[in-house]
């Protein structure tokens, strides 16, 4: 280990070159810290209402997505001539419009073609 | 205790699974068993297995997967077909009280086979193999990126072919329709191997194409000529970097929603099931969301062809290069916000539907821009009405008609009157045969003497030509009005003797097509046998523009002795106007990939492991599973994956060449 510590700065040139140990480490540690925080949250019941956890959790997985991207994977807006930065900026697009436009579709055939039996009970 | 160990062995497969009960399965097993046989006994015969083992099936050169997914296409459309004329057949004479002669159970596989089988193994393997041969030809690579990758990536394309196949003698294909809707595919109304086997199949063939789509991304990303700048590619590299793009964002999806549905059969999850919270709906959506995007996979690389073709056959640049790159880019995009058009009538709204409606009608103007395009590169050009030539003629006044009733299905009212109507089936035929198959010979026309080294005979290919033409138009005019008339999809059996006139229409129209393929393997018989008359020495047989011209035909193992420097588009015609000399000495060791045999064992695993789940014989699965890890890790230990090609080698090649080319102008 005490090997990677020497040669860990040699390598922190560029933007697409292998990480440094200190890159990692910090990574590691984000990525510690973003995985336990929803466990906690979750097994604890921290937040009383659960729908409100939900969407913390999710934001949390965002941000460790992030952190990935950053510390392990070493993408920046200059990493192979733009390229990597335009996959992204693609693959967002397109995951954006598959879950939001699925939300919509399905949140509309449910209201539409799913009445539950509350709905039901209504019904003349 | 006997029996406990035959379930152990051999799952849920038993002598019954065998349709035996079906003559004409029967029959059908019988020829196509002698067949098989005849060609083993062939290749034994005459001692191929070794040539081919080494040359073709370990080959890791672009050019021969780019062939073999070909053949593979063709053999394929063969099987397609036969399902189609079964259709047409059954459907002309299933009046008046006839039952016809296919009974439901068998039927309801046919049209789930044709289509499946016409979509994932004649389309796509036909797209992914012209774009395999042309791609690295056209950006002045030896190569593409991953060449192991690309071979193992065919193989896997073969062994869901071989499922499908496999499906017809063992067991049954499943009778859902070609995209297995639940609940209809669920085990509790689909019980049998059917699904399992359309599961299995595309899961296999979808890691190839995947994996293809990334090979051909890095491809074009990474090895493009120096010189070659983006907006410098060839219009047939574009379409294919955007084909391969959809790719790989479209088909994990399908895997995903194929995975989620084999949950729900395998092991009892309620994801699509219509109980226990599961959404029917929600798999709709999802193969959608796939489905859409992979029309586009299909044509936009044709939509390459044409402009390729158009251009060269015009003697001109094309018109709008960069209007036609953007409206692919556009294309590429947009592919993305129409999917819910497959299903406006499943009641998401009017709000919803709308939205799709109107992103589906802009989707029409890049493609319209399109076709101004390749009109404006024939207006004023010697246009030479060659075979390639006149499939895309063919194609710009079949499509068009295709994309205008694609409109008035994207008009959500009309939708709901036409949806799941021979209307719907009559128009995705129109835009698929009219642009993807017409494309796909135009491809071959044009590239199969730089395959070859010899043309394609015209007088066959015209036969060819004007029977698909002709065939198209009256197979599939007299659906568009059947469908006007309400009639729906997948029927069987018909009540109304006054609809009979069409379908014998119809099916005149397809025993015409039939001709039509079958003038095109004369068209190929004929050529091999008249090959030195129709030999192509030259290397530019059509006065092309593009570089896979400036090298000889069939082009060396390396493609290129020199990395060609590209100065503008149409580098060759670039190349060609400056007086290019090729040159003839100064040759160097080339660096290339090995052949290996790992893809086709990897693909024999995968195979054996599709089986083993669809029959249930957990042993085979998991041993196989077993097996292919270990062997994709044991081929990363191969470190002899590349050799030189010595310089004295090249420069033998080569000479060849400038003897050859000698002798042609001596003879002119």
């Amino acid at each position: 280990m005490s090997a990677h510590d020497h040669t860990g700065h040699d390598h922190a040139h560029g933007g697409a070159a292998h990480g440094s140990l200190k890159g990692y480490l910090i990574g590691f540690f984000l990525s510690v810290i973003l995985t336990a925080i929803p466990f906690w949250l979750v097994m604890d019941g921290v937040i009383d209402n659960k729908q409100a956890t939900a969407v913390i959790i999710m934001a949390f997985a965002a941000v460790q997505i992030v952190v990935h991207m950053i510390f392990f994977l070493h993408m920046n807006p200059a990493s192979e001539g733009g390229w990597s930065m335009l996959a992204l900026i693609f693959t967002v697009i397109l995951v954006v419009i598959v879950l939001s436009g699925s939300l919509w579709v399905m949140y509309h055939l449910n209201a539409n073609m799913m009445p539950g039996l509350h709905e039901m009970r209504e019904m003349p | 205790m006997p029996e406990t160990l035959t379930k152990f062995i051999f799952g849920r497969l038993t002598l019954e699974s065998l349709p035996l009960h079906e003559p004409i399965v029967v029959v059908t097993f019988i020829v196509v068993a002698l067949g098989g046989l005849a060609v083993l006994g062939a290749v034994s015969y005459f001692k191929l297995w070794g040539y081919l083992w080494r040359e073709w099936f370990t080959s890791v050169d672009h050019k021969k997967i780019g062939i073999m997914y070909m053949v593979l296409g063709l053999v394929m459309l063969l099987r397609g077909f036969s399902d189609a004329i079964m259709m047409r057949l059954q459907q002309a004479i299933a009046f008046n009280g006839s039952d016809g002669y296919l009974n439901a159970h068998h039927y309801d596989q046919i049209f789930t086979a044709h289509g499946v089988i016409m979509i994932f193994f004649v389309a796509m393997p036909f797209v992914t193999g012209l774009m395999n041969f042309v791609v690295p030809l056209q950006i002045g690579a030896r190569d593409v990126s991953f060449p192991f990758l690309n071979n193992f990536s065919f193989w896997m394309t073969v062994g869901g072919a071989i499922l499908v196949m496999a499906s017809l003698f063992v067991g049954e294909f499943a009778r859902t329709g070609w995209l297995a809707y639940p609940p209809l595919s669920g085990i509790n109304y689909s019980p049998d191997v059917g699904v399992d086997y359309y599961i299995w199949a595309l899961q296999v063939a979808g890691v190839g194409t995947t994996l293809s789509g990334i090979n051909l991304i890095c491809t074009i990303v990474k090895m493009r000529a120096p010189g070659m700048t983006m907006m410098r590619m060839p219009i047939f590299t574009w379409t294919s970097l955007c084909t391969n793009v959809l790719i790989v964002a479209s088909f994990p999806v399908l895997t995903a929603v194929l995975t989620l549905l084999a949950l729900d059969r395998y092991v009892g999850t309620n994801f699509f099931t219509n109980d226990f919270g599961g959404n029917p709906m929600m798999y709709v959506n999802l193969i959608w969301i796939w489905g859409h995007p992979e029309v586009y996979i299909l044509i936009l690389p044709l939509f390459g062809v044409f402009s390729e073709v158009t251009s060269t056959f015009s003697g001109k640049r094309l018109f709008g290069y960069t209007s036609m790159v953007y409206a692919t880019v556009v294309i590429t995009i947009l592919s993305y916000l129409v999917w819910l058009h497959h299903f406006f009538t499943m009641g998401s709204g009017a709000s919803v539907n709308s939205f799709f409606g109107i992103t589906t009608m802009i989707i029409s103007i890049p493609t319209g821009a399109k076709m101004f395009n390749w009109l404006f590169t024939m207006y004023r050009g010697r246009i030479r009405f060659e075979l390639p030539m006149m499939w895309t003629v063919a194609f710009m006044l079949t499509f068009v008609v295709g994309g205008m009733t694609g409109v008035l299905l994207a008009v959500p009212p009309a939708d709901f009157v036409l949806h799941n109507s021979l209307f719907l089936i009559a128009h995705f035929h129109n835009v698929i045969i009219g642009g993807v198959l017409f494309g796909l010979f135009a491809g071959i026309a044009y590239w199969w003497p730089k395959a070859f080294g010899f043309k394609l005979d015209p007088f066959w290919g015209k036969v060819s030509f004007w029977c698909w033409v002709l065939g198209f138009w009256l197979a599939f005019m007299p659906l568009y009005i059947l469908g006007l008339m309400g009639v729906t999809r997948r029927m069987r059996v018909f009540d109304d003797p006054s609809l009979q006139i069409w379908f014998v229409i119809a099916a005149f129209g397809a025993v015409l097509i039939a001709a039509g393929i079958a003038a095109f393997l004369v068209q190929i018989f004929v050529s091999i046998r008249k090959r030195a008359e129709l030999a192509d020495v030259t290397g530019d047989p059509w006065d092309g523009r593009t570089l896979e011209w400036s090298t000889s035909s069939p082009p060396p193992a390396y493609n290129f002795a020199f990395t060609p420097v590209i100065r503008d588009n149409d580098a060759w015609f670039d190349m060609k106007r400056a007086g290019y000399r090729r040159p003839l000495s100064g040759f160097k060791p080339i660096h290339m990939p090995k052949n290996t045999g790992t893809g086709v064992v990897l693909a024999v695993f995968s195979v054996a492991l599709g089986f083993g789940l669809i029959w249930y014989m957990w042993w085979l699965a998991a041993l196989s599973f077993v097996c292919l890890i270990a062997t994709a890790i044991g081929h990363t230990f191969n470190y002899h994956r590349d050799f030189d090609i010595p310089a004295a080698e090249v420069a033998r090649t080569e000479e060849a060449r400038t003897a050859l080319l000698a002798a042609e102008e001596a003879r002119a």
